[in-house]
């Protein structure tokens, strides 16, 4: 993807399945995940690091994928959007609970969103109100006005099995 | 037959997609062979084109170019008058206009290209501000930089002043607003002369995009395909632009033999380059009487349309007729203009228009009630419309309507009369530095649908197809753009036909495969669609009937049998309606007078404040929204539209500064462009009264969409008036502008 053509090899395992990939070193995670691996569910609001649509776990770690040079996942772990719950399977609970609520309208915000909650409720099971204000406050979403996401993760809360 | 969907939170049709990841935005696509495009741009405001340059170090011969002189058709964008351009050719009007375009494979070495074109421009003197395009210090555009002007004019006005116990005059503005959906714009195109010219992308309205590819291309309409992916918010920013940026990437595919091209804007020049709402300036000159009684109003509203004349007249339109809001006035006299400017065009924005209109109003109504010394309820209580009474242009409201019965809802909602006397006798003891609080509210209403004539010109049709196993399809190119269109057609279709929800799905708008139902803009999509989407579906049953298939009262078991042998026999079942105003309906052009609209949602918004007089931050605590929408399709959805909306209008309000230099944003990104986040809002309360509308859908839905942007910026500055004693006239109010207006009243 690069006009130099220098490349190097990048190993990590990408919702589970272990990855090695060849890539610019200076190549953004995001571009890595949508463009060579096809996990399109990872956007990009801005490239800058203040949407958080590009949002991934990095073992276990929220991080805006837009600002990762791939270098540094080296030997990482990370979870997108499409790892979230597994293909075929039942949907996670914050996502079931996203549907039911109405947090995702235009959507384009919502798999960061999503990611950025799971880990929210891995890191605080139990949230306050000032607890998932804070933990989203890096996840833009122009649509919603947040109400029903912050519901969304209520109820994701109050069920069982809830984790990253 | 089931129970009724319609009214029910039943999951949203695409929301598995979207929160699973698998949702295919446009950027998300890829074809074979498919190169990446780029726009070379104005740097300067205005003036003349003397050159263009290749600069070393790019292999030039690699790249596809595409100038003015490679376009096929007419090089402007059609909407509704021709004069803004694809690419300019000899003159520049506005600071990043479009000059020539680049394609190639290799992202990396496209943007090293694209900074390498040299585009030398003889500067000529600009038009940067409202007041300099009114008082021609340079003229721009026709012969006085007037793109439209409107004359409402009700009752005498020039007789009131005379018998007015007292006049009122007040002057308000407002900034530019980004949209700032998190999908920039982005377009796919794959043209050729053999094959036509097929645009994929995000955007709101397939068919004004399939417009102006007609005449871009000089082709005829079964030669153009326009399909709308899905689509990563709106708001009105998705509405005109898809029309340059799906012409530009065609116009690369066709010069490169029909290689697919794709253009995706990045958060920059997103900003920069694309369309914004329209900054504003209202005068009010009210009359009342001791007692409170509103006798003329005299309104002089001018909106800055920037460069080119795109969809100034319309959005001046809406801002006109909303600039009197729901009140009872005899005399009233409105003139608008939309003036042109060098700056990129402003266009179509959530409200487009009314936000601007409605505050200036919803600010003068509290400073005409100071002055005859009512509070801002009683005074509004007193000439609140009523069912029977005239809007400004002269429009019956037959439809009941109970401002009061909103206001009395909101306040009660609120605790709004007991605050409002608390905060009073608080911030009389709050010394300097410290927190002051206020509450304040706005009353209007929002007209759904287009403005007057409007929709008998668009004359939508909507289709609807059934197969041989009974699912239902609804054909329509009104889009699904976040606020539901997929999920409440279906709930209406399903309702009409009396079928489960899970058998009606909404077909792609694709302008190959769906009739034109207009524009998704306008609030129209619910109650102006949403009303052909019930007729056509009905028309499959009449058809079934017809056919002798299917019984009065039938199971779904019955009607997938009936479809099944339909099918067999006759081939395909479809039905189509056509919209047809309702009776009596009149509206006339070129007095700006009578129905303006098919019906209003009206509504009272409630915003309580806290102003840190150290350090000029403001804060909203509590939002409550009262709104009057017909009947209400989808409670989550209603409500989140709400909730969205409002949270725009608070960043209209308090944290959303365009920041102009030479007529260009320079704060073009999110780090320095701030919406609110999810730490920055209130507790948003949405609260629906549902007044049937006799000729919306399902039971009687209005329009929504709009309304929420209408209300929040005078809430809040009438409550931000309590707080600090201050009458603020401009949003948005930054912090610089509260500490200003706060150091010169102590
Ligand atoms: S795209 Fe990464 S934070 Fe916006
Ligand atoms: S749902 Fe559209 S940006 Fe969040």
């Amino acid at each position: 993807m690069t006009d130099s053509g220098l490349k190097v090899d990048v190993a990590c395992t990408v919702n589970g399945a272990r990855q090695t990939l060849r890539v610019h070193p200076l190549a953004r995670l995001l571009d890595v995940l949508r463009e060579d691996l096809g996990l399109t569910g990872t956007k990009e609001g801005c490239g800058e690091g203040e949407c958080g649509a590009c949002s991934v776990l990095v073992d276990g770690e929220l991080v805006n994928s837009c600002l990762v040079p791939v270098l540094q996942v080296e030997g990482a772990e990370i979870k997108t959007i499409e790892g979230v719950s597994a293909r075929g399977a039942e949907l996670h609970a914050v996502q079931q609970a996203f549907i039911e609520c109405g947090g995702a309208q235009c959507g384009i915000c919502t798999p960061g969103m999503v990611l950025a909650a799971v880990s929210l409720l891995a890191n605080i099971p139990q949230p306050t109100d000032a607890d998932i204000r804070n933990g989203l406050a890096g996840n833009l979403c122009r649509c919603t006005g947040y109400m029903k996401i912050f519901d969304a993760v209520v109820r994701a809360c109050e069920r069982a099995g809830v984790k990253a | 037959m089931l129970t009724e969907i319609v009214g029910k939170p039943v999951p949203r049709k695409e929301g598995r997609s979207k929160v699973t990841g698998a949702a295919r935005y446009v950027d998300d696509l890829r074809m074979p062979g498919m190169l990446y495009g780029a726009t070379v741009r104005s740097p300067v405001a205005r003036g003349r084109i003397r050159s263009v340059t290749f600069g070393e170090g790019v292999p030039w011969d690699e790249f596809v170019v595409v100038t003015a002189k490679d376009i096929p058709g007419e090089n402007a964008v059609a909407l509704i008058l021709l004069d803004q351009p694809y690419l300019a050719s000899e003159f520049v009007n506005h600071a990043e206009e479009p000059i020539l375009l680049l394609a190639h494979a290799d992202k990396q070495l496209l943007e090293r290209a694209r900074r390498a074109v040299h585009v030398d421009i003889e500067p000529l003197p600009a038009v940067f501000t409202l007041a300099d395009s009114l008082a021609r210090t340079q003229t721009i555009w026709g012969e006085d930089n007037i793109f439209k002007s409107y004359l409402v004019d009700k009752g005498n006005v020039d007789e009131v002043w005379a018998q007015a116990d007292l006049v009122v005059e007040g002057e308000y503005s407002t900034g530019a607003q980004e949209q700032l959906y998190i999908e920039t714009n982005g377009v796919i195109a794959v043209a050729n002369a053999e094959e036509g010219v097929t645009v994929w992308g995000s955007m709101q309205c397939p068919y004004y995009v399939h417009k102006a590819l007609l005449k871009l291309f000089a082709l005829p309409p079964e030669r153009v395909r326009v399909v709308q992916c899905e689509t990563g918010g709106g708001f009105g920013g998705k509405e005109e632009y898809p029309s340059m940026i799906g012409g530009h990437a065609a116009l690369l595919s066709w010069k490169a033999g029909g290689r697919p091209v794709k253009i995706i804007y990045d958060r920059a020049e997103d900003m920069v380059a694309t369309t914004k709402r329209h900054p504003s300036l209202t005068r009010h000159r009210t009359a009342v009487s001791r007692d409170g009684r509103l006798l003329g109003m005299e309104i002089e509203f001018v909106v800055d349309g920037g460069a080119y004349a795109t969809l100034s007249a319309v959005v001046l339109s809406r801002g006109t007729i909303h600039a009197a809001g729901p009140y009872n006035c005899p005399n009233v006299r409105i003139r608008s203009r939309a003036v042109a400017t060098n700056v990129p065009p402003h266009g179509a924005f959530r409200g487009f228009g009314a936000p601007q209109s409605i505050f200036a109003l919803e600010r003068q109504m509290d400073k005409v009630a100071a002055a005859v010394g009512l509070s801002p309820a009683e005074f509004r209580r007193r000439n609140f419309i009523r069912q029977g009474e005239t809007t400004a242009t002269g429009q019956v409201i037959r439809e009941p309507v109970d401002m009061a019965g909103l206001l009395d809802r909101a306040f009660e909602l609120t605790d709004y009369q007991a605050k409002r006397e608390r905060f009073a006798r608080e911030n009389a003891a709050v010394g300097a530095g410290g927190v002051k609080r206020g509450i304040g509210f706005a009353s209007f209403m929002h007209g759904a649908g287009f403005t007057g004539s409007g929709e008998d010109y668009l004359k939508s049709i909507v289709g609807a197809e059934a197969d041989a196993s009974g699912r239902v399809r609804i054909l329509a190119a009104s889009t699904e753009i976040g606020q539901g269109t997929n999920t409440i057609f279906a709930q209406i279709a399903s309702d009409a036909l009396g079928l489960n929800y899970d058998l009606v799905e909404m077909a792609q708008p694709d302008t190959g495969n769906v009739p034109d139902s207009g524009p998704t803009v306008a609030s129209r999509t619910c109650m102006i669609v949403g009303r052909l989407v019930e007729s056509a579906a009905l028309g499959l049953r009449q058809t079934l009937q017809g056919a002798g298939l299917l019984a009065d009262e039938y199971t779904e078991g019955d009607w997938r049998e009936a479809c099944r042998q339909y099918v067999e026999r006759y081939g395909a079942l479809k039905s189509f309606s056509q919209y047809k105003p309702p009776p009596g309906v009149r509206w006339d052009d070129e007095k700006y007078e009578g129905d303006a609209y098919g019906a209003f949602a009206w509504a009272v918004y409630v915003a309580e404040v806290s102003v840190d007089t150290l350090t000029y931050e403001t804060r909203v605590d509590d939002f409550v929204a009262v709104q009057e929408v017909g009947k209400v399709v989808h409670p989550i959805l209603a409500a989140g539209q709400i909730e969205g909306g409002v949270a725009q209008a608070i960043g209209f309000t308090l944290y959303e500064n365009v920041v102009w230099q030479d007529g260009r944003m320079v704060n073009n990104g999110m780090t320095n462009y701030v919406m609110p986040t999810s730490v920055d809002l209130p507790p948003i309360r949405v609260h629906f009264e549902e007044q049937p509308y006799e000729y919306g859908p399902a039971g009687g839905a209005k329009g929504i969409g709009e309304l929420p942007m209408d209300g929040g910026a005078p809430a809040i500055l009438n409550a931000i008036e309590q707080a600090t004693g201050v009458s603020f006239t401009h949003v948005p109010l930054m912090p610089e502008a509260l500490m200003r207006g706060l150091s010169e009243t102590t």
